[in-house]
């Protein structure tokens, strides 16, 4: 009986899901490619942008735009109000309790960059430690070296366990009264694995550590809440939430955002200038040096309203059963072994091939029209970890089908001829 | 450098070598079939010798590696390669064909229009981040600094 009820429970969530209407939102899954349907399973790369974001976007650049904080005019006014408005509705999206804890920045990585040059800098020293995982993506990694190099603070990286799982008790381990900073990502971008944020920064917060998250891979799947989390910085990226490129989001506490200097000098950033000094401007805009990324911005919000619409738990439950029926379907593959196997994971399903190179794998499936990420994530070290150096990632998104699961795993099934 | 290799290099002159590739690829009717002789190429591809898989000899792409050595035998330069994916490896197999066993001023006047004409051209782009590219830049740079 059981068994039937979670049957039934699984069919509710898809039969209630809008598939259809959803595709149609996003026009570039009606591509062909190479003479067959587009199946775009790339999404941890960058996702597709819904027709909402693209129509937002144009219609900024047609109706209303100019530069932002700036003129007495109506253009200006306009702009600036949608670009504060987007503002509000990513302040809402994370869960912020202020306008003046979110930070536009052009991506996570440049999130990442602005905290590691700014509160970093001034608060890290020879004796700190910094915290890091194995799972992290090249842009929670380097910017953290570059500073270790030229502040001597020791670096330490997590290692996962072997299914993926983020280790608690070796993270308990290496955290001490001279970590500093605890800098993980909320997902990662090759194994899946959703990091237990809650207990991660509870820990962290006990000896005296801030923490930083990465949730470029968390947001377009999870629904988050920073205060509740409770953690000290959270950033992540636009495009991956079928946002535009070139936007991304830095949180802060506004107490620690209050007391860091300013990431990069220029216009905007400033109360008043002269020859031989300048005052900061007050948050956020102390950290938005420049003309800022007005239309991704606006677009930015037009694709967290899009999410709203969706429902962010719709989403989240629809993209668990596209995952779970990928895993179930994958593992029939002959030959194929999936790497990540966490409990709690978000939609991804990264694996290798007997005898076959993920690269040659990306461009037998790519003639069929299936798009994959092939190589090493941006994150050599969990490669080496695993004893890899390239993977196939498959990436799920709100808009992918069961359908298109098949066809892929079929496409999967013609390399494996053709490679026999 | 490997003999066998060496002497397998037939020295077929470059555009009677790239007419004739473009007729192999002439005959399949598909891309399973293009894929299948790429894959077949790739795997007979001699190997590097093991002494030159160093990462001095590596070009580094993010999704693939290929591995290139080149050497100057009397007025003419042979170049070794591989990657560590097949396809590429097969595709590597076709480039030296027309690039390897040539003289600098050959290498640096041939044009890999061929790889355009059966249809792989998307694979010698820079974007595609294979080492394909890389390696004919270096095939390139290697023949100018013959010449310089």
């Amino acid at each position: 009986m059981d068994h039937n009820f979670a049957k039934e429970k699984v069919a509710d969530t898809v039969s209630s899901y809008k598939i259809t209407r959803i595709r149609e939102d996003f026009p570039i899954l009606s591509t062909m490619v190479h003479g067959r349907d587009l199946v775009y399973l790339d999404n941890a790369s960058s996702a597709q942008k819904p027709r909402q974001v693209i129509d937002r976007i144009t219609e900024a650049y047609t109706m209303s735009y100019s530069n932002v904080h700036r003129g007495l005019h109506f253009m200006s006014e306009k702009a600036t109000e949608d670009y504060e408005s987007a503002r509000d509705s990513v302040r809402a999206f994370l869960g912020a309790s202020s306008n003046a804890e979110i930070i536009f920045t052009r991506n996570a990585t440049e999130a990442i960059n602005l905290v590691a040059s700014s509160w970093g800098r001034t608060n890290l020293r020879v004796g700190d430690e910094v915290l890091i995982t194995y799972m992290e993506h090249h842009s929670n990694i380097v910017p953290w070296q570059m500073l270790r190099d030229e502040k001597g603070f020791v670096l330490k990286a997590l290692k996962p366990k072997k299914d993926g799982t983020f280790d608690v008790d070796s993270f308990k381990t290496l955290l001490t009264d001279r970590t500093k900073l605890v800098s993980v990502c909320h997902v990662s971008n090759v194994l899946g694995t959703v990091v237990p944020v809650f207990e991660v920064t509870k820990l962290a917060h006990d000896v005296g550590a801030l923490v930083l998250l990465d949730g470029s891979q968390a947001v377009p799947h999870i629904s988050v809440d920073v205060q509740n989390i409770g953690c000290d910085f959270y950033c992540f990226t636009g495009h991956k939430l079928y946002g535009p490129s070139g936007i991304g989001v830095l949180y802060g506490k506004e107490n620690v955002l209050e007391a860091m200097p300013p990431y990069q000098g220029g216009g905007n950033m400033i109360s008043s200038v002269s020859i031989e000094m300048s005052k900061w401007a007050d948050l956020p805009s102390k950290f938005e040096s420049g003309t800022p990324a007005i239309v991704q911005a606006i677009g930015l919000a037009a694709a967290i309203d899009y999410m709203n619409d969706i429902g962010l738990d719709s989403i989240a439950k629809y993209e668990q059963e596209l995952l779970n029926y990928a895993t179930r379907m994958l593992d029939l593959v002959e030959g194929l072994t999936i790497i990540g196997r966490a409990y709690d994971k978000g939609p991804i399903a990264t694996f290798v091939l007997d005898c076959v190179h993920p690269h040659d794998i990306a461009m037998i499936i790519d003639q069929q029209g299936v798009a994959v990420r092939a190589g090493n994530h941006c994150a050599q070290p969990l490669m080496d970890l695993y004893k890899v150096s390239a993977t196939t990632r498959a990436s799920f998104a709100m808009y992918n089908t069961f359908e298109e699961i098949d066809m892929f795993v079929d496409a999967l099934k013609v390399v494996r001829r053709m490679f026999a | 450098m490997n003999q066998e290799f060496f002497e397998n290099t037939l020295r077929t002159p470059i555009e009677e070598e790239k007419t004739k590739l473009i007729e192999e690829f002439a005959f399949f009717d598909n891309w399973t079939e293009r894929y299948e002789y790429l894959i077949d190429l790739g795997r007979k591809h001699p190997p590097l010798e093991e002494v030159y898989k160093r990462d001095e000899f590596k070009l580094s792409g993010c999704q693939s590696q290929v591995w290139l050595v080149g050497e100057r035998v009397g007025d003419r330069l042979l170049f070794q390669a591989m990657s560590d994916a097949v396809i590429v490896s097969g595709i590597i197999a076709l480039l030296l064909r027309v690039y390897s066993n040539r003289t600098p001023q050959d290498i640096i006047d041939t044009e890999p229009d061929f790889i355009h004409a059966i249809g792989l051209d998307s694979h010698l782009s820079a974007i595609r981040n294979n080492g394909l590219s890389a390696m004919l830049k270096a095939i390139k740079g290697r023949a100018q600094s013959e010449l310089d």
